[in-house]
Parts: structure tokens; sequence; C-alpha cells
């Protein structure tokens, strides 16, 4: 092997490794210190404990945080969940005057800011009297996930023969039938994937929830609120890593499973 | 009760994609129980003709009737139609029995009754045993089976397949050739078969539709377009051809007396209709019914005219039979010759480059209009 080829490759290896310090290493301080006794987070570390985590445990603001936002997430999982199976269908299987366009409208939410999501929000929903609230914040939410859930479920419907819902009408099922015998269970993995991606994506939102959620606090609202109290930083830190550890959880099982769903339903679908 | 010979009645039926015309005012009939084929190149209109019927796509312009009734505003899943699509569309969450009582579940037939119509239709596929499969787990023969199964176990009047047999080699697609049409026998349900296999549309067909472009070319059983084709497109399609330029110069016994461009001037029947005097016409005639032999002595052969002297351009052997080029003077493109070889000795050794004599039966040619 030439010396050029080896240093190339010396220095790819390299910028590799950078690349995943500079990605990773910030996240891990989360759970480092986590775990420091030490109220601040500075090196070196004083001693090793769980106390923040025996802090979690009786916290109950964030108990109570964590209630709603599950119940946030929940639902903004389901909510989008369902509507993009629709959007899907019809941008996979119809084709219509205006389609490219209603498209990107959906998309939309993807790259715009949230910050503007939540401040328009804010001046709409009190103007027009629903006010704030968990509801507000799950309405919010399902926005900003429908895009994600949409993209899952395309992928998922552009990837098996739409003969098959052909088959199941030529079979004398109607379209509603149809739906549930062959559409959805050829995209459950996708909907699965959707669910847990959706889930996420509201379990960590800050801003949104911030601007909407006025008295009902969600974990990264409670979070926010407590950094002004460095005492209460590493039960944060310790709040942090648990989050961390759930999401990635959460990311990496969605993914396996959309990836499973794309395997096991294989050769009949792709043939 | 509608007239069994319009049991399917397609009406100036037309169907445009955007600027594409897919399907272009075709007007078809066909009879209650007849194996019926669409038969023509790929893009012709085929698939999309056989969607209409099953409901799938609706014509742009003209009506399409089953059994008497009108189907405009009858939904797929409502039509008297089943059909074996071309990917087989076997539903892969499912298991071989599940597929196949897919249809069944309007019926709500007792447990008993489902498993016994169930078990009946493997049978008839020759797949017993098989109800618990795994779609995934089956070959390429055996989904185009259960996909037949499927369809049939309703009991529909039209059975619809597009190219069910495209997708299987040659031996088994011979086998399932031959069970097909047995089977469209013994059930009596009319079939309408694409594909674009002219020898297997022959082989199945009661009658056959050519199609090209969108349009109907004919419609006739497999014999008559073999040996009555209306156009050179029609001749050309179906087995192969060979044309000659010329132009009529009279009548005789029935037959028309043409001059073309090689043979002279020779005796031909006109099976798409009269042409007049002087009209520009082209003599068709198929590589089996030209007899060549290499010398002139032996030609022509008892009852056959001819005897044209000609060079072998091109010789393949095929054992049963050869194939031949031949040129002949004042012709541009040569002859295909098809010969049996009969005699072991004396047949199927003609090489490049030999002279011969083409000689052929007087009910041999025919006249096609010019393009
Ligand atoms: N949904 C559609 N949108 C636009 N054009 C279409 C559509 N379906 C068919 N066409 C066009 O209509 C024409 C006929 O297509 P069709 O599928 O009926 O042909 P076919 O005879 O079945 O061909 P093949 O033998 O390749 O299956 C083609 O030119 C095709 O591109
Ligand atoms: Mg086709």
């Amino acid at each position: 092997m030439s010396t050029i080829a080896r240093q190339g490759r010396g220095f790819r290896a390299g910028y590799a490794f950078l690349y995943l310090a500079f990605l990773y290493i910030p996240v891990l301080f989360l759970p480092l210190f986590s775990f420091n006794s030490g109220i601040y987070v500075a090196f070196p570390i004083q001693g090793w404990t769980l106390k923040w985590y025996g802090t979690l445990l009786v916290n109950d603001r964030l108990h109570e945080a964590l209630g709603n936002s599950l119940e946030v997430a929940v639902a903004a999982a389901l909510i989008s969940t369902t509507l993009a199976i629709f959007a899907a269908k019809a941008f996979t299987r119809y084709r219509y005057r205006g389609q490219r366009l209603s498209l990107g409208v959906v998309m939309l939410p993807m790259v715009m800011p949230d910050i503007i999501v939540g401040v328009s929000l804010l001046i709409l929903l009190n103007q027009v009297g629903i006010g704030l609230g968990l509801h507000s914040v799950i309405i919010g939410h399902t926005m900003i996930c429908l895009p994600f859930a949409v993209a899952v479920l395309m992928s998922r419907m552009e990837g098996f023969d739409r003969n098959l819902e052909e088959a199941s009408l030529d079979l004398g099922e109607g379209p509603v039938a149809t739906f549930f015998r062959v559409t959805l269970p050829l995209i459950l993995p996708g909907v699965v994937a959707s669910l847990l991606l959706t889930f996420t994506i509201s379990f960590d939102e800050f801003i949104i929830a911030f601007f909407l959620s006025a008295t009902d606090t969600t974990l990264p609202v409670f979070i926010w609120s407590q950094l002004r109290f460095p005492q209460r930083l590493p039960t944060v830190l310790a709040l942090g890593a648990c989050i961390l550890v759930f999401s990635a959880c959460l990311v990496v099982f969605s993914e396996w499973f959309r990836r499973r769903g794309q395997v096991s339903a294989g050769p009949g679908v792709w043939s | 009760m509608s007239d069994p010979a319009r049991f399917i009645d397609i009406q100036k039926v037309t169907k445009r994609f955007g600027s594409v015309t897919a399907v272009d005012a075709v007007d078809l009939q066909i009879a209650r129980g007849e194996f019926f084929s669409l038969l023509g190149a790929s893009g012709c209109g085929k698939t999309t003709l056989l969607r209409m019927l099953a409901g799938f796509e609706s014509p742009t312009e003209g009506e399409i009737l089953i059994d008497g009734q009108p189907m405009a505003a009858v939904a797929a899943h409502r039509r008297p139609t089943n059909m074996v699509f071309q990917s087989y569309a076997i539903f892969p969450h499912l298991n071989v029995g599940q597929n196949i009582a897919y249809g069944l579940r309007k019926e709500r037939l007792p447990k008993l009754e489902l498993k016994k119509r169930v078990d009946e239709a493997l049978e008839m596929i020759k797949l017993s045993g098989y109800a618990s499969r795994r779609a995934d787990q089956l070959s390429g023969g055996q989904r185009q089976r259960v996909a037949l199964a499927r369809a049939l176990i309703r009991r529909p009047k039209v059975l619809l397949l597009d190219e069910p047999l495209g997708a299987l080699d040659k031996k088994l697609r011979e086998e399932m050739q031959l069970e097909l049409r047995q089977l469209q026998e013994s059930l009596g349900i009319t079939f309408v078969f694409v594909t674009h296999d002219q020898e297997e549309a022959l082989t199945m067909s009661d009658r056959i539709a050519v199609m090209s472009a969108g349009n109907v070319l004919q419609v006739d059983d497999p014999h008559s377009l073999y040996e009555r084709p209306s156009c050179a497109q029609v001749a050309a399609f179906i087995g192969s051809m060979n044309f000659l330029k010329g132009k009529v110069r009279g009548r005789e016994n029935g037959h028309a007396v043409v001059e073309a461009e090689g043979l002279g001037t020779i005796r031909a029947e006109a099976v798409a209709g009269e042409f007049g005097e002087g009209a520009p016409i082209l003599l068709a005639i198929r590589p089996e019914k030209l007899a060549i032999t290499d010398s002139a002595e032996r030609a022509p052969l008892d009852n056959y005219v001819g005897a044209i002297e000609g060079k072998i351009a091109a010789a393949s052997y095929l054992g049963d039979r050869s194939h031949y080029y031949v040129t002949l003077p004042g012709v541009q493109r040569p002859l295909a010759v098809a010969a049996q070889n009969v005699d072991r000795e004396t047949e199927g050794w003609l090489q490049s480059g030999a002279p011969v004599w083409l000689s052929w039966q007087p009910k041999g040619p025919i006249l096609l209009p010019a393009e």
C-alpha cells in the first residue's frame, strides 16, 4: 500500500473520531455529572453518588410534569400518526391537481422554526378563545410531528405493490374493509415506527410547550425552570440522563421495528 | 338474460391518460363461456382494457356491459369479475388458506363450510395441505395457482388474467397453459386472457383480439388469424411472414392475379377484401408454405407452382426442421423458408451459397393491403 493511501486512511480515521467526539462528548457530560456528589458541574469530580437519582423519586412537581409530558406525547403521537396515514395514502395512491403543493404544505413544519410555530399558535389560540394548556401543546406538537409521521408512512406505503389493495377490492371488499384488512397490516411497522418517533419528538420538545403550556408544565419546561436554582442542577442532570437513555432506546427501537417490518414483508411485498 | 354472444360488450371504449391514448375506441364482444385473449406488443393497452373491465379504471368515453348490465356505475368490488394480477398480488401478511378465503368474508359461511371450500380450491390447484404455508414460501408457479384459486373461489362470471404465465419458465408455462384451458372448459367461466406471447394465445384461445397502439386490429379464431390475417401488421405479429411488393393485374377463377417482385405474375388469395386492377398490394407468404429443393429437376414438386431459382443467404439447422434465408434476384430482403427435415439423408444440409429452387402451393400466397 502506498504511503499516500496510508496517510489518507489515518486522516480519515482522525476526522471520524473528532466528528464523533464533537457529537457525543457534550451529551456524555450529562450522565457523568449526574453521579457527581458535589453540586457544581466542574472537574474534578468530587465523589460518586446515586443520591440525585433518589431525589427524582420524591419530587411531586417533577412527577406532575412527567405525567403532563406523557399525556401530550401520547396524544400528539396518536393524532399525528392517524392524520399521517390518510395524508400518506393520498400522496402515494392518488394523482390529483395540486398534489405537490399540498405535500409541500404538509412537510413545511419540518423546516419551520419552532419558535414561529409557538408564537403564532400562542396568538391564534388566545384570539379564538381556545386558551393555553396541555390541549394547546398537543395541537402544536401534532403540527410539528405530522411531517415526520408522513415521511415515515409514505416510505412504507410506496414500498408495497398497489395491486394488493386492488386485489382486495377485486375480491369484493370495499375501500374501508380493504384499508383494515390489507393496507393497515402492511403498513403496521411504519405506523409503530411513526408512533415512537412522534412520541419522542413531542416528549423532548421545549419551545412550543414553553409558549403554550401555561401552568401545566411539561418535563422540558420543568427542567428549564429548575436551572435557575444551582442546588437543583444535579437533580436535573439525573433527570436528563434518564430522558436521554429513554429517548435513545425509543428511537433505536423504532428504527429496528421499521427495518424488521421491511425484511419480514420482503419477498411478498417487493416481488 | 342477455345475448350470450355479447356477454361482455365493450362499446367504443376510449381511455386517455393525459395526452396518452392507451385504448382507442375499442369495440369488442365476448361470448359467454369463451376463452378470449387480448394479444399485442408491450404498451398497446391490454392491461388498461382489462383494468376497465375490472373497474380499476373508468373509460374516458364509451361503455362496458357485462351480462347486459352497464358497468359505469358499478365499483370494482361489486363487479361480477375477478382478476389474476400479473404480479399475482398474493397478500404477504396472510397464509395460503387465508389468501384463498379472502373473498368469502361477506358470504358469512360457517367455519366448516369455509374450510371445505378452501380445501376444494386447494385441491383444484393441486396444493392440498398448503393452507398454512406463508405466501413467501411459495414458488412462482404456486403463487400463480393461489392467485387463480383466490379469484375462482368467488365463482365470478368473468375471470380476467393479466399475463398470468409471464413470470414462469417455459416448461411450467406450457403445463399451466394446458391446465388453465382445461379448468376453463370444466368451469365454463368466461376468461379474458392478456398475453404478448402469440403462441400462448394461439394454443389457448377460442378467439383472439390483436391489439396495437390502443386499437384492435383483428378479432378472430386462431386459425383464421394465422391463415387469413387482415393486415400486414397482424400477419407479421402472428408467426412470421414474407412480404413482397406487388400490383394487382386481374382476376382468374376467384383468385387475384398479381405481379410480385421476384416471383413474376402469380395467383394469390385476397383474404382481406378485394383490390382493383393496378392497386399496389403486399403479397404475403409464410415460411412453411414455401418448399425448397436443391435441384431444378425436382422442382416444382407435385401440386406446387413456381420453382424460382435463388441462393441460400443463411441456414440454421434445428433438428426437426431447418430455417433458411433465400435471396431471389430482384427482391431486396431474403425470404424466410422453414423446411421439415423428413428425409434423413437428403434434407437439412443445405449450406449458405447453395443454389436452390423455391415453389409453393397455389393457395399459399395471400394478398394484403399495402401499408
Ligand atoms: N396510470 C397511467 N398513467 C399514465 N399512462 C398510463 C397509465 N397506465 C397505462 N398508461 C399508458 O397507456 C399505455 C398502455 O399501457 P398498458 O399498461 O395498458 O399496456 P400493456 O399492453 O398492458 O403493456 P405490457 O404488455 O407492457 O403490460 C402505455 O403507453 C402506458 O404508458
Ligand atoms: Mg400489461
